[in-house]
């Protein structure tokens, strides 16, 4: 309980900034349009994440389309596909490469849990066991809607940081 | 009326801080001043209007709608991008060469606007006329060069090594074309001082005598600022980034908006060289000069980006063998063939 207040408090402090909290807004207005994601993808959840950059469905009218092959100008990074406990570090590494604030999405059920191949030897159930995952897309593979759909839930949750705290 | 517009600005600003006892070289310098910050809000500005652009372009080709959700038509999202990076981590590797890793994004962004120095944008409305224009133009655009090998020398990378020594080889093989075709087109006007340069294109403009020496320049230049087809330095595919690949937050963001100035560099110099810089054809000349410039650049931006979005990326012995073996021979060709005319008019001439 007393934890609780302390930060409410501090809150209201920060509320009184006005300065900094504009400023945080302006920042969060641009990063929730400019997801730049890393381009790699694992397994067949990808070959969703090529359709959704096509012309049918079409991405970039938000601003995404901006595939960076090098993880320190990325943001996003989509983890689309099963994850084998052989790639898990790879896949570890390039999100420590990435700069802050940098987001991830759990896309497709292999990424969640590890989907139909949940009880195989060697695949690791689910991303959010080694990453800090901020948006999961169930499906296999996902629609590309699911995909958008998913992406502007996490620009809403970046532009609204109060949501999700609460 | 809208002829007049800047270069009346700067006067009357001149005459109203004279007749206000300011020293000489204080009204001076701070129309110097005036005029850098000017050149730089151009730039910045056009920049990112052109990342925009390319990207709705690129849409465009590819059937798609582009950006088209921040503000309207999308036209704030390098906005938002800008900001984006502007608030990002700048991301230091371990073992990075320190001094020129951190000095390549700063350098990489004064080439373009130095470059800027000798451009005739209208009528009257040069920051300096150099006498060697067309010299300090090619002697300016090769130095980026040793920017790029500073940021992939020192970010310890071999991918950025690998990208720095390419964009050497592009650099050395293509300013050869780009420099025989620019002699040309200095033969033919005489004179290396760039307003010379458009003034002679009062009548005819370069491109139709100098059709060859056009094409040459046009493909070169796209080469000399790794657009598209050329753009072996970044090649994704292979070597991440290049000499980018360990540049994040504004460090990348000062890359990324130099490129795309370098690019609209490359147009503002093959229209100034070939397409008769600020004169206005027909003698349509309600619109002004400076306007007409804007228009013909964009034209050209147009163009290249045309270019970009067609094209695929050629092999790095593919690109090599066509600027020594295609483009080399033929400019020097084309050197000669304008010397015989010129020659040749003399001669009927007199
Ligand atoms: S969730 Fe389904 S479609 Fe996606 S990677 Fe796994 S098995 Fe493939």
């Amino acid at each position: 309980m007393e934890i609780k207040t302390i930060q409410s408090e501090e809150e209201k402090l920060i509320g009184k900034n006005v300065f900094l909290t504009t400023l945080d807004a302006v920042f969060n207005w641009a990063r929730g349009n400019s997801l730049w994601p890393l381009t790699f993808g694992l397994a067949c959840c990808a070959i969703e994440v090529m359709a959704a950059g096509g012309p049918k469905y079409d991405f970039s009218r938000f601003g995404y389309e901006v595939w960076r092959p090098s993880p320190r100008h990325a943001d996003l990074m989509i983890v689309a596909g099963t994850i084998t406990k052989k790639m898990q570090p790879l896949v570890l590494r390039l999100y420590e490469q990435m700069a802050e604030p940098k987001y991830v999405i759990a896309m497709g059920s292999c990424a969640i849990s590890g989907g139909p191949f949940v009880d195989s030897y060697h695949v690791v159930p689910g991303a959010n066991t080694f990453l800090p995952v901020d948006v999961y897309i169930p499906g296999c593979p996902p629609r590309p809607e699911a995909l958008l759909y998913g992406w502007l839930e996490l620009k809403r949750k970046i532009q609204n940081p109060r949501v999700v705290k609460k | 009326m809208g002829e007049n517009l800047f270069v009346g600005m700067a006067k009357g600003l001149r005459t109203w801080l004279e007749s206000n006892h300011f020293l000489p070289i204080v009204t001076d310098v701070f129309l110097m001043l005036l005029a850098v910050v000017g050149v730089l809000g151009f730039l910045f500005l056009n920049a990112l209007f052109l990342i925009y652009y390319d990207r709705k372009f690129g849409a465009w080709v590819q059937a798609r709608l582009g950006p088209n959700r921040v503000g309207p038509r999308g036209i704030f999202q390098t906005v938002a991008d800008t900001l984006k990076l502007f608030a990002k981590e700048i991301f230091i590797p371990n073992n990075v060469d320190r001094w020129p890793y951190l000095l390549a994004p700063v350098l990489i962004f004064t080439i373009p606007v130095m470059l800027f120095l000798v451009i005739p944008f209208g009528k009257g409305m040069v920051p300096y006329d150099l006498n060697l224009g067309v010299l300090y133009l090619v002697a300016v655009t090769s130095v980026e060069t040793i920017v790029l090998w500073m940021a992939g020398w020192s970010s310890n990378n071999k991918y950025s090594l690998l990208g720095a020594m390419r964009s050497v080889a592009q650099m050395l093989s293509y300013e050869m074309p780009v420099i025989f075709a620019m002699l040309s087109v200095v033969m033919m006007a005489g004179s290396m001082k760039l307003s010379d340069i458009v003034a002679a294109q009062q009548k005819v403009w370069f491109i139709f005598l100098q059709p060859v020496g056009f094409l040459i320049y046009f493909i070169a230049v796209n080469a000399e600022f790794k657009r598209t087809p050329f753009d072996l330095v970044e090649g994704e595919s292979e070597i991440i980034s290049g000499p980018y690949t360990e540049y994040s937050g504004m460090n990348f963001a000062l890359f990324f908006l130099a490129e795309y100035t370098n690019f609209m560099i490359g147009a503002i110099m093959v229209t100034t060289l070939f397409l008769g810089g600020w004169n206005a054809p027909f003698g349509w000349t309600f619109i002004p000069s400076w306007l007409w410039f804007i228009i013909k650049m964009y034209f050209v931006i147009t163009l290249y980006m045309w270019t970009r979005w067609t094209f695929l990326r050629i092999r790095i012995d593919q690109m090599l063998n066509f600027a020594w073996k295609f483009l080399l021979p033929v400019s020097l060709v084309n050197i000669f063939v304008t010397g015989v005319g010129l020659y040749l008019y003399r001669m009927i001439r007199w």
